[in-house]
């Protein structure tokens, strides 16, 4: 008892105050990308070669952030002359569509669907499947219950049973054999209910992208919420979930 | 022994140089050397002109060996003699057909048709785990079944576990895995080399640090690239950081298992901090896009050392103290103590790696065993003999101030210097060529293995995670024991499902 009392104090208090107040993330962290629209042609192919994701659409000059790992290959092409990744951890979109980006996303929270936030905003329970991740979104996601970032002060929980579940929050590319428990999974979980893709396997097969195994997602689901990274930042799940389905304020 | 040809690991050697020996002569070969206290490295196939042959890296104490036979399409299994080949034996068959005659379990690994479309070794037609594959079953009045997952009730990776129990006594459990299997060896072998790191990375995320090097070594072994000493250095911290993660983050979720919330609660926010250190270096928490062949991409400089040295100064008391807390509370002994015996006999006859390998008297690191020279480690193995779930916590424990010292061993001091200018990858490979590469990554032992044909290209790229060995540990570890201490056992291993699934 001593020593728990004793460890409590040392221990002190460590839940941080966002969203409550800002906080920021220090370089190196590679956030929301700023793409260069005036960088010479010469330079932007040579960082599309040096893309392992096919993430970037050299005509229109945009990133996908769907498929970007955020491995910062073309960011160290002519010192970021094409692309320089900000330390933004708020990625996550309510379309496939706005994460093709120039390095401005729409406002998530006046996009998300308002029925959603009346029905989920005080109380979301989510059921997580992992349908072939590499355990690094999962254990990214898995944080979010410790007591630096306490999901719950938000009413957000992750439930074991898809009965009680109001959503699946889904990582991984989808593997041939997990397709019919994943989908078992979805079946299970009550009317109305949300699909969260989140990482880059889940939105586009993100390293995997173009294996036989896998199966993408959106052939499977319609997407509701999209959260890039490999694995997204435990910040950038909690930023996307707080303004998709709690904040009713507009603004990033 | 004769017959093998003595190896070192990240040391490029010529395919031609390994023996080819007969099947009889192999078989022999490798059964002699697995007798006593060898152990299995790689045991894999590969098809080059049609032509199936066996490759296999043994390791006995500090010393590697290679040997290579043809394989015709049934041979004689080596698992009849010695159980260490069980697992290597079915993943041939899975992914080339060729059949171990008189294997005493012959089932799929990971499920997936075979890649030389030859009729199926196990007559699946793949739609979903297990096919035709009837579980062990039990029979009696009293017996019941219970079957877990894939999709588990926490955020974890899916797998099946089949428990088959008389009252809460588990008398078998069979665990199927096959669900994660994303074909990354095949993919290896057939995207652009500017995609491989990613996917080494994303192997398993929980040791991308250990995939990473594995991979880079064996490319910079194939390319004849000397890497800098900084470079060196700046990994070596890195893959110690990813240890300490897990390590510290694992005995939370022990503590959590046995309801100790205190103990939970401070190691779930300590892993963090590591997650933020390997942040603070790679610009990722789990060190992803780090390393690269050739050296790492980000240097280690004189602000990011002293933070990394100021917060170890500052978490290593802290962790001291709350392993104190954890490892003196009864409430806590009295479910860790005795749960879950691995013997030492069991481990060695199974091929044991890693801390759980330890906690059961195996004295095997590869940062001791076959580490490089200029090693950071101080030779002080934590070895424990009781094999139960308090031996796997209590050498976790003991290796987080381990590597700890490490850490601090490599940053103390001096700037990192030279770590190199990173360069993209872009040299050939040297045809014709094998090399293993091994690192003792945070649950054991990880090889990466690559062989490249007449004009350098990939071959074959196989990887073995520490969990390919482990995952029967923890089947067989459970029998006996009460099915509500599974989940404090599965977590005192906390094995790789992507890992083994690839």
């Amino acid at each position: 008892m001593y020593k728990i009392v004793k460890n409590r104090l040392q221990q002190g208090y460590h839940t941080m105050a966002y969203p409550g107040s800002p906080v920021s993330l220090a370089k190196p962290f590679r956030g929301l990308p700023m793409v260069n629209q005036t960088c010479n042609a010469a330079i932007v192919d040579e960082c599309v070669s040096r893309c392992p994701q096919n993430a970037i659409n050299k005509e229109e000059r945009l990133l996908d952030l769907g498929r970007c790992v955020f491995c910062g290959a073309c960011e160290r092409v002519r010192d970021g002359e094409f692309v320089q990744f900000s330390t933004d951890f708020q990625l996550a979109a309510s379309e496939r569509g706005h994460l093709l980006t120039r390095g401005r996303l729409p406002d998530l929270a006046s996009h998300s669907k308002t029925h959603f936030k009346k029905l989920f905003g005080r109380s979301l329970a989510l059921r997580q499947v992992s349908a072939g991740g590499c355990n690094a979104c999962e254990a990214d996601t898995n944080v979010l219950n410790t007591p630096a970032f306490d999901l719950s002060r938000f009413g957000i929980q992750f439930v074991a049973s898809p009965r009680h579940a109001d959503g699946i929050h889904i990582t991984g590319p989808v593997t041939r054999n997990m397709k019919t428990a994943l989908l078992a999974t979805y079946e299970a979980i009550p009317d109305p209910k949300v699909v969260i893709a989140s990482g880059a396997c889940a939105i586009s097969g993100g390293p995997f992208h173009g294996s036989p195994e896998i199966i993408p997602l959106d052939s499977l689901l319609e997407i509701d919420l999209f959260i890039p990274g490999c694995p997204p930042h435990p910040l950038t799940t909690l930023s996307a979930l707080w303004h998709f389905f709690c904040n009713t304020s507009k603004g990033r | 022994m004769n017959n093998l040809l003595p190896i070192e690991p990240g040391k490029r050697i010529n395919r031609s140089d390994i023996p080819l020996l007969p099947m009889d002569d192999f078989r022999d070969a490798l059964l002699a050397f697995a007798d006593i206290e060898g152990y299995i490295v790689q045991f894999f196939a590969y098809e080059e002109n049609n032509v199936v042959s066996c490759l296999a890296v043994v390791r006995r104490g500090k010393k590697l060996y290679a040997g290579q036979c043809p394989l015709p399409e049934t041979y004689p299994s080596l698992t009849r003699k010695n159980t260490k080949f069980h697992l290597f034996e079915r993943e041939i068959a899975e992914q080339f057909a060729v059949l171990p005659d008189g294997h005493p379990w012959l089932k799929n690994v990971r499920f997936h048709p075979n890649w030389r479309g030859k009729a199926d070794a196990f007559a699946n037609s793949y739609e979903d785990i297990p096919g035709n594959y009837p579980y062990y079953l039990v029979e009696g009045d009293e017996i019941h079944e219970v079957a877990v997952g894939p999709v588990h009730a926490g955020i974890i990776e899916p797998g099946h576990f089949r428990f088959q129990c008389i009252g809460e006594k588990v008398l078998h459990l069979e665990i199927q895995l096959g669900y994660q299997h994303r074909g990354i060896e095949r993919l290896m072998t057939s995207v652009d080399r500017c995609r491989r790191p990613v996917i080494a990375e994303s192997v398993a995320g929980d040791t991308a640090i250990a995939n990473s090097i594995c991979y880079c070594q064996a490319i910079e072994a194939l390319q004849g690239i000397m890497v800098p000493d900084g470079a060196k250095k700046i990994r070596a911290v890195a893959l110690e950081l990813e240890r300490l993660a897990n390590h510290t983050g694992d005995l939370g979720a022990l503590a959590g298992d046995v309801a100790f919330a205190p103990a939970a609660a401070y190691y779930g926010r300590m892993r963090g901090e590591f997650l933020n250190l390997l942040l603070r270096l790679s610009g990722n928490r789990f060190g992803k896009g780090l390393i690269r062949p050739g050296g790492v991409v980000s240097q280690c400089d004189e602000k990011t050392r002293a933070a990394i040295l100021d917060k170890i100064a500052e978490i290593g008391p802290q962790l001291a103290e709350v392993g104190d807390l954890l490892f003196s509370a009864h409430t806590v002994l009295g479910r860790f103590e005795g749960c879950g015996v691995v013997s030492r006999a069991t481990a060695s006859q199974i091929g044991l790696v890693g801390f759980a390998a330890r906690a059961s008297g195996l004295d095997h690191d590869v940062r001791f065993s076959l580490g490089p020279a200029d090693t950071c480690y101080e030779e002080e193995k934590v070895i424990h003999t009781a094999g139960d779930v308090f031996a796997r916590a209590w050498v976790r424990d003991r290796e987080i101030a381990l590597s700890l010292a490490c850490v601090k061993k490599i940053l103390q001091g001096k700037p990192i210097l030279s770590a190199g200018s990173f360069v993209a990858d872009e040299r050939n490979l040297a045809p014709g060529s094998f090399v293993v590469t091994m690192t003792e990554a945070w649950r054991g032992e990880l090889s990466h293995c690559l062989l490249t044909d007449e004009n350098g290209r990939l071959l074959r790229y196989k990887i073995k995670d520490p969990s390919f060995h482990n995952w029967l540990g923890l089947a067989l570890a459970l029998r006996d024991e009460g099915i509500s201490d599974f989940p404090l056992n599965n977590k005192s291993f906390n094995l790789s499902y992507c890992g083994f699934d690839l």
